[in-house]
């Protein structure tokens, strides 16, 4: 294929999990180019989070195609994890290790040279604010310093393709403008993000495009403020990416 | 520990993980690292990673390949073998028995409950499955792991045993044989670990543990030669379904070679058999949990 060349292509994905009657994703298709923020809006069971576990390898697609940097996911997913770095919403630290360690052994896994290694978990411990706190117990972490400390995890080697799932959800303001600028120097370094959010002032200020999913189909894909201006249906032109999340996907709870 | 100190044990382990990858690190580019040698690379260092904490909390592995073997060995062979209830060359069948059980179990257990911890709740793993190597890769790193788990439990479990009876068998032309039988023994071992470890759902394992680890231990030949079972014939059936009286017999046929046991051959091909279908079973299991 000639145009599996963005940052991340996705093209008719299906995926359908056994003993389900619908399909959780349907059909979606959608490009990131290189260097953007992007990110992934629907309510809960939306088919949001089987789309970045097909991206980042964890969810096997039934159908379509999938390309990271380049590398077709489903073909190789050894080269795409390469390629790749994770930030879940809850934490997925090492607790046997330290959080420098924690660091460092990921770096291990993905073959950075030792020194490499070592003076990058330096830096970004630093970078992060971790850095009086590197060799205590991950246990003893609150939720906003092991959020801050997967995100320099996903770091450590250098991914082309970031993948934040709902980042700053059950933060205090404090950590969650600190990530917001951290992701933006991400992207102005060069890296691709895909962030899924619930969070509509955090997609309008951060994401350079984005994707609204429901039922695992996209039903809009913009700029945060061409979405508002053609599709959030206020009149006075206040309106916001909540607006437009609210028509296109109901009001009715999940 | 001081910041200093916890530094420096860092680096310590840092650097033993570079020792192990330090020829395929140099060839690390900032293109995509793809193959066999990224791999070969990410298994080493995931490996370093359980080698690592393993050592760190050594006295958890203490605890679990000695406390039930070592009451089992202290009551069955000195109790019992002081108050002439049994013969007091008795110990030294059950002896060889002890050390297969606690090897097959230290394995066991080093795969199972932390597989569950790890996928069901803690999700630790997640780092590991997101390195670049094949998912079925990460599943057989977890069995080297065990093995090893397995064979430090042996080396633990056979002198300590000596000192709780007061005496050991000993035959130095045997040992390649034990060795290769425990060898065998704890990658079995592992291999069930994992295929409970992927299959018994979260909320099952403490049932799961009672139904499989104390009928494991009470049918795996350790506490009687498998052939004096052939008075109790349905019995001797049952045993011969666990794998654990394969490596029991070997193991005993190393060291006591004058106790009936069955073939070495024999025992060997069964362990075989039972390692490779369990790892198949186990690393199936791995995969389903790993990826959806």
């Amino acid at each position: 294929m000639s145009d599996d060349s963005g940052a991340v292509v996705v093209r008719d994905l299906v995926k359908r999990y056994p003993k389900r009657d619908v399909n959780a994703v349907d059909g979606l298709t959608f490009s990131v180019e290189p260097g953007e923020i992007f990110g992934l809006l629907g309510p809960n069971g939306a088919g949001k989070t089987t789309t970045v576990g097909v991206l980042t390898t964890r969810v096997r697609p039934t159908a379509g195609e999938v390309y990271l940097a380049g590398v077709d996911v489903r073909r190789n997913p050894v080269a795409a994890r390469a390629v790749l770095a994770v930030v879940p919403q809850g934490s997925n630290l090492d607790r046997s290790l330290t959080p420098r360690q924690n660091l460092i052994f990921h770096a291990a896994y993905h073959g950075v040279p030792r020194a490499e290694r070592r003076a990058r978990a330096r830096d970004l411990l630093d970078q992060f604010g971790l850095a009086d706190r590197a060799d205590d117990k991950v246990n003893w972490y609150s939720g906003g310093m092991a959020q801050r400390l997967m995100i320099a995890r996903a770091l450590m080697h250098e991914p082309r393709v970031l993948f934040l799932d709902e980042p700053t959800t059950g933060l205090d303001p404090q950590v969650r403008r600190f990530v917001w600028d951290r992701v933006l120097q991400m992207r102005e370094r060069g890296v691709t993000i895909v962030l899924t959010t619930h969070d509509m002032d955090e997609a309008a200020t951060l994401c350079d495009r984005v994707g609204i999913v429901d039922h695992g189909r996209l039903l809009a894909l913009d700029t945060p403020a061409a979405l508002i201006k053609e599709l959030a249906g206020v009149q006075n032109g206040h309106g916001t990416l909540e607006d437009v999340f609210l028509r296109l996907t109901g009001r009715e709870m999940r | 520990m001081t910041t200093a100190d916890a530094l420096s044990s860092a680096e310590a382990a840092d650097v033993t993980a570079d020792a192990l990858s330090s020829a395929e690190a140099a060839k690390h580019v900032s293109g995509l690292p793809v193959g066999a040698a990224t791999a070969a690379r990410a298994f080493r260092a995931i490996l370093w990673r359980d080698i690592y904490v393993t050592g760190k909390e050594f006295w958890v592995l203490l605890i679990q390949v000695a406390v039930t073997p070592l009451f089992m060995l202290f009551i069955f062979a000195k109790v019992l073998g002081t108050m002439s209830i049994i013969s007091p060359r008795y110990g030294h069948l059950l002896l060889p028995g002890i050390v297969a059980l606690s090897t097959f179990l230290a394995a066991l257990q080093s795969v199972a409950l932390p597989l569950v911890m790890e996928f069901g709740f803690t999700k630790e793993i997640e780092d590991r499955l997101l390195a670049p190597l094949p998912t079925a890769l990460v599943a057989v790193e977890k069995l080297v792991v065990a093995t090893m788990r397995g064979m430090v439990s042996a080396t633990i479990m056979y002198p300590v045993g000596a000192l709780v009876i007061g005496s050991a068998p000993w035959r130095p032309e045997g040992l390649a044989l034990m060795a290769g039988m425990l060898i065998l023994g704890a990658w079995t071992g592992g291999a069930v670990g994992m295929t409970i470890g992927t299959f018994v759902p979260p909320n099952r394992i403490n049932i799961m543990f009672g139904l499989i680890i104390v009928p494991i231990m009470f049918t795996g030949a350790v506490q009687y030669p498998w052939p004096s079972l052939d008075q109790l014939r349905w019995f001797q059936v049952v045993t011969a379904a666990n794998p654990l009286t394969y490596c029991s017999e070997g193991v005993r046929a190393a060291v006591v070679p004058d106790v009936p046991h069955i073939p070495v051959g024999l025992s060997a091909l069964a362990l075989t058999g039972f390692a490779l279908v369990f790892s198949t079973i186990g690393v199936i299991g791995f995969r389903r949990r790993a990826v959806s």
